[in-house]
């Protein structure tokens, strides 16, 4: 089988592994994922990331990361960083993108490339309160991968659908979620 | 009936004529805001018909459920030259006792009213306009729209969506619960209409959903007296169009959360879920018969909160300011809206457990006819306090037309007499011509 040939870089083993040890402790595969933000100045924000909690305890990344947002000049800001409504298409890119390597990886499929365009629509009369009909978010997002492997289409685009099936961004977007802001 | 006819040229009414009749002014619809206007065009004797599609306040004899009472009370009712004068003051009038109301000023104020005579179509003609009806055609210099703010239900459009197993029911059908079939029932929208269906059809045991979106608090009665007292005496409800920082948002408002009993009781969010009425987030979306909900409930509440908080402040401040108040309660602050312990933000639709939608979702004028460029794009009147962009047409009784109480019964009368003396100096500058 050509299992053993396709090197997507994914753990699979460890993935299926933890699947396994994880289904007989509910409480280890609770997760809380953190972000802190502060304000530096206009609109431009800094949000670092490195502490999480999983597998029962206090867990952190290697090093902090730290994300830069801003708006564009053409809404008077100073452009210091993406806005955080792209922050979005970044996350849905990369969940969906590290599920189809994983998928393929599990299926036996070798990936040579995988690309994918995002697009999000919104309109402006929703945030700036010019009609109450328009929604402040994106409207519509459109996501269009481009996938050079060792399969089908057909088959690509089963992976692709798995990948939306299983993926954490594609839910919270696609389903409401509850959200509490405090002011501590 | 009489009116007063001044200079124009006046055919009589024969009806099945092809005769134009000619008028000064034509105002469309005999509802409480078509009367006022038609009182203070008496007063400045300018000659008028009042055109009314069915009889006086046709929409409270066919277009009200059962239950509806005023949010008013009865000492509020009051329309230029007449009010109540029962014996019940702090009372909410049914509909049955606002079609008398309203009939009983229509015939004092001998208004020229002609029912039965529905407007097919107004359209400029040079220094005026032809208004055509099911009994003849008009011409006149001046219109008037009092033909309400509520007579299409607005639906959204993801109603199209929900499985054909769900009953659907908009507020302008509705009459009592008895329509509905048994089992559970989501009403979605949280004004006074939203809150009274929601409670009465929980009632008749029916297990009621309610899906809230942005809202009014209020409370029935604060320190001892009628909330819409304090509205009045305050001066809030006189706040102008041209007053407020955006009139656009103040005129899309829904309606408090209110009702008129006799007992006076508050019909919060909190009254209703200890009435045991679910509530959960805004509907957002029906999507492979499900239906999706906003996950933002908790700050529609807070929201909610803050604002009637905000407004009781202003009734405090101003009590204070007013010693000849020293015999009102202590002020008080209510209950913050209790936050669900657990909300669903998705509900099957076809599973059989909700049966019935009522879109409580507002209401919107009925423009079909209206055959004049003064539309926006969304479909709403285009007009400055009730002068519409046109030269000779006016409007009554859209949502804070030119106050806070425009849409109210007592909020008539200020309106009605700004809008005809608009309406007067516009004909004395056209005849000066």
């Amino acid at each position: 089988m050509a299992e053993v040939k396709v090197q997507n870089g994914v753990n699979v083993d460890a993935l299926l592994a933890a699947r396994e040890a994880l289904r007989g402790a509910p409480q280890a595969a609770k997760f809380t994922w953190r972000a802190s933000c502060k304000w530096q100045n206009g609109t431009h924000s800094r949000t670092s990331v490195q502490g999480f909690h999983g597998l029962g305890e206090e867990q952190k990344h290697k090093t902090e990361f730290s994300f830069d947002a801003d708006h564009p000049e053409i809404f008077a800001s100073e452009d210091l960083g993406i806005t955080p409504i792209e922050y979005v298409l970044v996350g849905l890119a990369s969940c969906l993108t590290a599920g189809v390597a994983s998928v393929a990886q599990n299926r036996g499929v070798q990936l040579r490339s995988v690309e994918a365009k995002l697009e999000g629509t919104m309109d402006l009369y929703g945030i700036l309160g010019i009609d109450r009909d328009v929604r402040n978010g994106y409207d519509d997002i459109k996501v269009t991968f481009n996938i050079d492997a060792d399969a089908s289409k057909k088959e690509i685009e089963a992976i692709v659908a798995q990948s939306q099936k299983r993926s954490a961004v594609y839910d919270v977007l696609a389903n409401p979620v509850n959200v509490t802001v405090t002011v501590a | 009936m009489p009116s007063v006819r001044a200079g124009l040229p006046c055919a009589h009414a024969s009806q099945r004529s092809s005769i134009i009749e000619q008028v000064t002014t034509v105002v469309i619809g005999a509802g409480h805001t078509g009367l006022a206007v038609s009182r203070s065009l008496t007063e400045r004797s300018i000659d008028h018909v009042v055109l009314e599609r069915g009889e006086v306040a046709n929409s409270w004899r066919r277009e009200r459920w059962d239950s509806l009472r005023l949010l008013t009370p009865n000492w509020q009712s009051r329309l230029p030259g007449y009010r109540y004068e029962g014996a019940d003051p702090d009372g909410y009038m049914t509909t049955a006792e606002v079609v008398a109301f309203i009939s009983g000023f229509a015939a004092v104020a001998a208004a020229p009213v002609r029912t039965q005579t529905t407007v097919t179509s107004v359209t400029p003609v040079d220094e005026g306009y032809r208004v055509a009806t099911d009994q003849g055609d008009f011409r006149c210099r001046c219109v008037v729209v009092a033909s309400g703010a509520c007579n299409l239900p607005s639906v959204p459009a993801l109603d199209q969506g929900v499985p054909a197993s769900v009953a659907r029911v908009t507020p302008i059908d509705y009459r009592n619960p008895d329509q509905l079939p048994e089992g559970g029932v989501l009403v979605v929208g949280a004004s006074a209409t939203g809150v009274q269906l929601a409670h009465e059809i929980h009632r008749s045991g029916r297990p009621v959903t309610l899906s809230v979106g942005e809202h009014v608090r209020l409370p029935r009665v604060y320190r001892g007296r009628d909330v819409l007292w304090w509205m009045e005496a305050s001066g809030v409800w006189d706040q102008r169009y041209d007053e407020v920082d955006d009139v656009v948002r103040a005129r899309g408002l829904p309606s408090p959360q209110l009702v008129g009993t006799p007992e006076r009781v508050t019909l919060d969010l909190n009254a209703l879920s200890t009435a045991g009425v679910r509530l959960v987030g805004r509907l957002a979306a029906v999507r492979d018969g499900r239906a999706l909900f906003s996950g933002g409930l908790r700050n529609q509440f807070a929201l909610a909160d803050l604002k009637m908080d905000r407004l009781l402040d202003t009734f405090d401040e101003w009590a204070r300011a007013h010693s000849r108040l020293a015999d009102a309660d202590a002020p008080e602050r209510f209950e913050p809206t209790r936050v669900p312990e657990s909300s669903p933000l998705q509900l099957d639709l076809a599973n059989g457990e909700i049966r019935a939608i009522v879109w409580a979702t507002g209401y919107r004028p009925d423009y079909r006819w209206l055959d004049v460029p003064v539309l926006d794009r969304k479909g709403s009147l285009r007009h400055e306090g009730g002068v519409v962009d046109a030269p000779g047409l006016y409007a009554m009784g859209l949502p804070m037309l030119r106050r806070r109480k425009s849409t109210f019964i007592h909020g008539a009368e200020d309106d009605a007499r700004d809008i005809v003396e608009h309406l007067a100096a516009y004909l004395a500058r056209a005849s000066a011509k």
